[in-house]
């Protein structure tokens, strides 16, 4: 239910162009790096709650047949009804039909990454249903007709000023300021009317709680609370892997997913449902409706991705990638940009279309170093690079220039060769120490000057000084 | 001799330091005599396997690893002047080859014998350099795969700590990747040039005469790059200062 991936470095490059789109990253995703280093260094027991976060995942995915009949069993019993989805058009149309059987006309939404993945904006307005999203950041793409470009703040990619202007022309009557407050008054006004005509709300889940049958989501906006009590019917849609044993499993998971995704210690509103309304009860939902989906889990849990089916979407990867903070979320072109959605991508639309994906990484690592759950981020890019080779999706320049390079570094001394020939090569241009430009290395010499080999190569150099001194091994002969 | 006291040690050199700045070869076994090392250059050695590892072709990265591996089976250590040759020895390969009975436990064999210079001279030989000066300020980058996949951050520092007159300065974000990232740089080099534009900034603010780092890779990145924006920095891998090398030439500098 996504755009092709192809054209990743058209893409990138053109946000590379983006200065705008620069500042509102380094906004974000700087403050980010910044509160989070402050609130781990804060939290001592940061290792072990990490070790234990990844602990609880390990244990529900091994064990998920097992949780999700729990989850099941108990979420029917709060009333709530479970439905199960194999792939994004089986959860597309289980909603759908859900809404057009209640006769909805307006439906309202918080912000869901797993609605996005199965193209659940998409499906609202083919049936004919009006969609209102309740949460800030997605009701700014929404007027500008955008995608999420980070998981946890969706509008990142457009500065204040940006959606001042956008605020002007769509909301009626206009903002009197473009200052913050001024303008998130102007949204709340916009939206609350909203809030209270709609028919059904539509959230997604940060944990779905086995041992109660609750579902649970973190805001910070409380638009969440109000999407799902005040409309008739409320449907959660959810991931099968955000399962966890019970309510103090969530707790343990919260503090890593809060702390990592905005350095805070605790969401504003942390709220659980478990179940529509009961008799007596002041308020909330007639219907409770659970949809949970696989597309391309089990599949995951039985290959090496598995770990990945730990992630619990705090976007830290993708705020200390430094790919994401030159070209940010858009130009990945998937529902999940960074380097979880690298990995998640290619599960998610297939590898021919995202075989860029995990080659654009410089596999340093800081993604796993700053990961909660611990997944092996670059092990899991560098899985698809191996696939990708099997199936034989590299350019055929690529495949023929390394085959050519293993078959020298297999013999040493055709290897040696070649390094001798490479570096007088290698002389012949430039000037003054530096190659300002160099045909086969074009992506090297457009942006950077190369260093002109010293001379002779080591091996050359070595060789000729342990001739010159039999027997002493060592000390640099130097001409 | 023990093999504690006077170790048998094979260089491994590393394809770009062959072909491009030998000098950090002879500076590694100047500073490994030094130590107490006995030497040695194993003629069969060639490239460590990154880059069919880092494209996804298992099958010559594993070839690759199993004729490292028995080039170097004879040596108490193995030492590269590089973080992200010896994270490939010390990770990649006991990976590649778990499934090879008769290869995986001489992977893991030459895994445990494996390091990176820098700490190895100070984690391994306790060295610290002697009667070393440079007057000069200098700024020192992580290299990423070093720092992530070996941990080595203090042995670099306490090694250049060592060299009097050297006064080093702090570096901001001194452990975020320079965009380097081997094949990378040149497949998605618009990315890469903007990554290491940021860190040719940080660089340049710190007003350090040199730029120091411990993988020839990521310094031939940042010292193509400083020198293109016409910058004076002049870069050196962190064993040549270490090894009172830096009055010769710079990367880039003819001789
Ligand atoms: S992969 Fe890890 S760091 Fe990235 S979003 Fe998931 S849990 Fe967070």
């Amino acid at each position: 239910m996504n755009a092709p991936q192809q054209g990743f470095k058209e893409r990138a490059d053109a946000e590379l162009k983006n200065a705008v789109l620069k500042i509102a990253i380094d906004r974000t995703t700087g403050n980010a790096e910044r509160k989070r280093a402050v609130a781990v260094a804060a939290f001592p027991e940061f290792q072990a709650a990490r070790a234990r976060g990844r602990a609880i995942k390990d244990h529900v995915i091994a064990h998920l047949d097992h949780y999700l009949e729990m989850f099941e069993r108990n979420a029917t019993a709060a009333g709530a009804t479970v439905h199960w989805a194999s792939d994004d058009a089986e959860a597309r149309a289980i909603i759908t039909r859900i809404c057009l059987e209640a006769d909805a006309k307006l439906v309202t939404r918080a912000k869901s990454m797993l609605g996005e993945e199965i193209g659940l904006p998409h499906a609202l307005a083919d049936a004919g249903i009006e969609r209102v999203e309740t949460d800030l950041a997605e009701h700014i793409i929404q007027l500008a007709g955008e995608r999420p470009s980070h998981i946890v703040w969706p509008a990142m990619h457009r500065t204040r000023e940006q959606v001042a202007i956008l605020f002007k022309e769509a909301h009626h009557p206009p903002p009197a300021a473009d200052d913050p407050a001024t303008m998130v008054q102007s949204a709340r006004r916009e939206l609350r009317a909203k809030f209270l005509g709609a028919d059904v709300g539509i959230s997604g889940a940060n944990f779905l709680v086995a041992d109660t049958g609750a579902t649970c989501t973190v805001t910070n906006e409380g638009n969440a609370e109000l999407t799902t009590t005040p409309p008739r019917i409320h449907i959660v849609t959810a991931g099968i892997e955000k399962l966890v044993p019970s309510t103090a499993h969530a707790f343990a998971l919260l503090r890593l997913l809060v702390r990592s995704a905005t350095g805070g210690e605790m969401t504003q509103y942390t709220t659980f449902h478990c179940g529509p309304k009961r008799p007596g009860d002041a308020d909330g939902p007639e219907e409770m409706h659970i949809v949970l989906v696989d597309n391309g889990r089990t599949r995951m849990l039985a290959d090496e991705f598995r770990p990945m089916l730990r992630c619990i979407r705090c976007g830290a990867c993708m705020n200390h990638c430094v790919v994401y903070r030159q070209i940010g979320g858009h130009a990945y072109g998937g529902t999940y940009p960074g380097p979880m959605g690298a990995v998640l991508t290619p599960v998610l639309d297939g590898l021919a279309q995202s075989r860029d994906l995990p080659h654009a990484c410089t596999m340093n690592g800081r993604c796993a170093e700053v990961c909660p759950v611990e997944i092996p981020l670059p092990t899991l890019l560098r899985a698809w690079r191996t696939r990708s080779w099997r199936e034989r999706l590299e350019p055929r320049s690529v495949r023929a220039a390394l085959g050519l390079w293993a078959m020298a570094a297999r013999r040493p001394w055709l290897y040696r060769l070649g390094s001798r020939i490479g570096v007088r090569a290698l002389r012949l241009f430039g000037r003054r120490g530096w190659i300002g430009s160099l045909p086969l290395v074009g992506g090297w010499t457009a942006y950077r000057d190369l260093p002109r080999p010293s001379g002779r190569t080591f091996m050359e150099q070595y060789r000729a000084g342990q001739a010159g001194r039999a027997g002493q091994t060592g000390r640099e002969a130097r001409k | 001799m023990s093999a504690k006291s006077n170790p048998r040690v094979g260089l491994f050199l590393t394809c770009l330091v062959d072909a491009i700045r030998p000098g950090i070869g002879f500076a590694a076994i100047q500073l490994l005599e030094e130590a107490g090392c006995r030497v040695e250059v194993p003629q069969a050695q060639t490239c460590c396997g990154q880059p069919a590892l880092n494209s996804g072709d298992d099958k010559d990265a594993a070839d690759l690893a199993r004729r490292t591996i028995a080039a170097f089976e004879g040596h108490d250590y193995v030492v590269l002047p590089s973080g992200s040759c010896a994270g490939t020895m010390v990770h990649a390969y006991p990976e590649l080859l778990a499934g090879d009975p008769e290869w995986a436990a001489r992977a893991r064999d030459l895994a445990a014998r494996a390091h990176e210079i820098t700490s190895f001279l100070v984690d391994v030989m306790g060295y610290r350099p002697q009667g070393r000066r440079l007057d000069a300020t200098a700024t020192y980058h992580d290299s990423c795969a070093g720092l992530r996949e070996l941990g080595i951050a203090a042995q670099p520092r306490a090694l250049l700590a060592s060299v009097e007159g050297l006064e080093m300065r702090g570096l901001e974000g001194n452990d975020v990747c320079c965009g380097f990232g081997g094949t990378f740089c040149v497949k998605y080099s618009s990315i890469s040039n903007a990554i290491v534009t940021e860190k040719a900034e940080a660089v340049e603010r710190t007003g350090a005469d040199l730029l120091l780092s411990g993988d020839l890779g990521c310094l031939m990145n940042m010292a193509g790059k400083l020198h293109r924006r016409g910058a004076k920095t002049r870069c050196f891998h962190t064993i040549e200062v270490v090894a009172g090398r830096a009055g010769g030439p710079a990367i880039g500098e003819e001789g």
